[in-house]
C-alpha cells in the first residue's frame, strides 16, 4: 500500500512550467529518492506536497486522503515532516527549544515536549549541544537540527530536501545510518531529494528522476543510474570522439 | 501550580525578585507625593511595555499603535462610570472586550492578507490614528474638549469605584505589573510561547512544524491588546481626564515601546528596567533643569533619543541580556 500517492501534479510560475504532470508513489515503510539536475522541479514538487503552494492540477493523496491545497501546518499535522534545503533554524532559540517547537505538536505539556525533543536530539547526536543557541551551530549541525525538528513532530512520512549537501563523506555516512535506523526500527517512510549519489545509492529502494518538470525514469537504483535518458540529462548526449 | 511557575528560575534571580517586590511594597511608606507619582509612572510603563512585548518581543509583530488599546480601555470604563455609574471593575470587562475585538479585527485584516513587517506597523498606527480622530468627534465622551471624571476628595479610598489616593493607585498598578510579569513568564513557557518565538524567528519553519501561524499571531495581538486595556482603565481613573489628542497620540505609542527596547525586547525584565531607567532619568533631568531655572521645550524627547542611541549602539539586545550575563542569571 502506498502511503503517499502523487498523481499528475503540475505547477507553473507566471507561465514558466516548473512541474508538468509528475506522478510518484511512496510505499509504506519505503525510502524513495527524487533526483534530477538543478532546476528540474524537485523542490517545487516537495513544496506542493508540503502545502507551501497548491498544485495547478493533479492530486496528492496521503493515507487515502487528499491533501493538496492544505496549509503547511495542516500537512504537518496530517503526518508529513519536512526539512528545508536552505536551513531555517530558529536562530535566537536554543537547540532544544528549536526541537521542542516541533514536539509540541503531539505533546501538550512542556515536560512531554521536552522529553521527546531530548530523545530526538540524542538520535541525531545533538544532545550535547541542546543548550547552545542554534545560531552557534556549524552547517552540518544545522542540517541535523533541521532533521531533528522535522522528526520531533513524529511524522509518518519524512521529506528531506538535500540534507546531505555540504556534508563530508563521513558525516554523510553518519546521517545515512541514522535514516536507515529510523526506517528499520521506527518504520519511518522517507522521500528525499538528493544530489549526493553516495547517499541515494545507500538509502533509496526506489529512484524517481525528474528533468524539466517531467519524470523521465523510475525504478531500482542500479537500473536507474544506467538508464540512457538519465545519463543524458546529467552528462549530455554521447558523442563520438 | 506555584512550584511549576518557579521551575527553571535561578535561585539568585528569585531572591533578587523577592527583594525588588518587597522594596516596591514598602516604597509608599517612605516616598513623597512626587516620588510616588514617579513610581506609579514606572509601573505603568513597565506594565504596558510588558503587554507590548508579547506582540513584538515574543511573536515578532511590531505595534506602533498601542495607544489605541490604552485609549479604548480608558474611554470604555470611564464612559460607563460617568454615564451609568458602573464600577470600573465591571467596566474593565467592556474595556477588555473592546480592545480584544479591536486587536482581533486589525490582526485578522493584516494576517489574512499577508500584511507584515513595516506595513503591519503602519497598519497599527493607522488604527490608532483612526481612533484618535474618531474620538475627537465622539460627542458622547465630549470629543476633543476632553472627558472628565468627577474628582472625589481623597479622604477615604473607594477601591470599588477607584476613587482614592495615589497610594491606592500605586498598589493597584504594582499588582497589575506583577501579574503581567507572572503571566508573561507562564506564557513564555507554554506551548503558545514556544510557537510565538518560532513565528518570530522564522514563520515558514514554524508553519512546517505544524504551527498555525495565522491563529497564533492573532492570539498574540488579542492578548496584548486585552492586557493593555487594563492600563487604560487605571490611567483614566488616576488622571481623571481623557483627551483623544493625548491618549491616542502616536508619541504615546512610541513612549510605550522605548522601555522594552532599551531594557531588552523579548525579555521579562527588559520592560521593567527600561521603564524605570527612562522615567527616572527623564524626570530627573527635568527636575535638575527646573532647579537651575531652565525651561527647554522638548528636552525629554531629545533625552529619549540620546538614551536610545547609546543603548542600541553599545547594547543592541538591550540592557537586561547584558546585565543578566553579568549577574550570572542567564543560561
Amino acid at each position: 500500500m502506498s502511503l503517499l500517492r502523487v498523481e499528475g501534479i503540475a505547477k507553473s510560475f507566471r507561465g514558466l512550467k516548473a512541474v508538468t504532470g509528475a506522478s510518484l508513489e511512496v510505499p509504506q515503510g519505503g525510502i524513495v529518492a527524487l533526483i534530477g539536475p538543478n532546476g528540474a522541479g524537485k523542490t517545487t514538487c516537495f513544496n506542493m506536497i508540503a502545502g507551501v503552494f497548491a498544485p495547478d492540477a493533479g492530486q496528492i493523496i496521503f493515507e487515502n486522503r487528499k491533501i493538496q491545497g492544505l496549509r503547511p501546518d495542516q500537512v504537518c499535522a496530517a503526518g508529513i515532516g519536512r526539512t528545508f534545503q536552505i536551513v531555517k533554524p530558529f536562530a535566537g532559540l536554543s537547540v532544544l527549544d528549536n526541537v521542542m517547537v516541533g514536539s509540541f505538536l503531539k505533546e501538550k505539556t512542556r515536560a512531554g515536549a521536552r522529553s521527546v525533543a531530548l530523545q530526538v536530539l540524542k538520535k541525531l547526536n545533538l544532545d550535547a549541544k541542546a543548550e547552545l543557541p542554534a545560531s552557534s551551530l556549524t552547517l552540518p549541525d544545522r542540517k541535523r537540527l533541521e532533521v531533528a525538528r522535522a522528526l520531533s513532530t513524529r511524522p509518518k512520512l519524512l521529506l528531506l530536501d538535500e540534507v546531505m549537501a555540504g556534508l563530508r563523506p563521513t558525516e554523510c555516512d553518519e546521517i545515512v545510518a541514522v535514516f536507515r535506523d529510523l526506517n528499520r526500527s521506527d518504520g519511518l517512510t522517507i522521500l528525499l531529494i538528493e544530489h549526493v549519489m553516495r547517499a541515494v545509492m545507500a538509502l533509496a529502494q526506489n529512484i524517481v528522476v525528474l528533468h524539466h518538470g517531467e519524470i523521465i525514469a523510475r525504478g531500482a537504483p542500479t537500473d536507474v543510474v544506467r538508464d540512457p535518458a538519465v545519463l543524458e540529462c546529467y552528462l549530455g548526449e554521447e558523442t563520438e570522439v | 501550580m506555584i512550584a511549576r511557575l518557579l521551575e527553571g528560575v535561578p535561585r539568585r534571580g528569585l531572591v533578587a525578585l523577592a527583594a525588588l517586590f518587597a522594596a516596591l511594597l514598602v516604597f509608599p511608606a517612605f516616598a513623597s507625593g512626587y516620588l510616588l507619582a514617579v513610581g506609579f509612572l514606572i509601573l505603568y510603563f513597565a506594565y504596558v511595555g510588558q503587554a507590548w512585548n508579547i506582540m513584538m518581543g515574543f511573536a515578532g509583530q511590531l505595534s506602533l499603535g498601542h495607544s489605541l488599546y490604552v485609549g479604548l480601555g480608558a474611554y470604555a470604563a470611564a464612559a460607563l462610570y460617568v454615564h451609568f455609574g458602573i464600577s470600573p471593575w465591571i467596566g474593565l470587562l467592556a474595556s477588555i472586550a473592546l480592545c480584544a475585538l479591536a486587536g482581533a479585527a486589525m490582526g485578522f485584516l493584516a494576517f489574512r492578507f499577508g500584511v507584515s513587517g513595516v506595513y503591519f506597523a503602519i497598519l497599527t498606527i493607522a488604527f490608532a490614528e483612526f481612533a484618535r480622530i474618531g474620538f475627537d468627534h465622539f460627542t458622547w465622551v465630549q470629543g476633543s474638549s476632553g472627558f472628565f471624571l468627577p474628582v472625589a476628595n481623597y479622604a477615604k479610598n473607594d477601591l470599588w469605584n477607584l476613587r482614592g489616593s495615589p497610594v491606592m493607585f500605586y498598589y493597584l498598578m504594582l499588582c497589575l505589573t506583577a501579574a503581567a510579569f507572572v503571566l508573561c513568564h507562564a506564557l513564555l513557557r507554554s506551548r503558545m510561547g514556544y510557537y510565538w518565538l518560532a513565528i518570530r524567528e522564522s514563520p515558514e519553519a514554524a508553519q512546517a512544524l505544524g504551527v498555525d501561524v495565522f491563529r497564533y499571531k492573532l492570539y498574540a495581538v488579542v492578548i496584548s491588546a486585552a492586557m493593555t486595556s487594563l492600563s487604560g482603565v487605571v490611567f483614566a481613573f488616576y488622571y481623571n481626564n481623557l483627551f483623544p489628542e493625548q491618549i491616542f497620540h502616536i508619541s504615546r505609542s512610541v513612549e510605550f515601546i522605548l522601555g522594552p527596547i532599551i531594557g531588552g525586547i523579548g525579555t521579562l525584565f527588559g520592560p521593567i528596567i527600561g521603564a524605570a531607567l527612562l522615567t527616572l532619568l527623564s524626570d530627573g533631568i527635568s527636575e535638575v533643569l527646573a532647579a537651575m531655572g531652565w525651561d527647554i521645550p522638548g528636552i525629554k524627547q531629545v533625552f529619549y533619543g540620546v538614551v536610545l542611541l547609546v543603548v542600541i549602539t553599545f547594547l543592541p539586545h538591550g540592557i537586561w541580556p547584558a546585565l543578566a550575563r553579568r549577574l550570572g542569571l542567564s543560561k
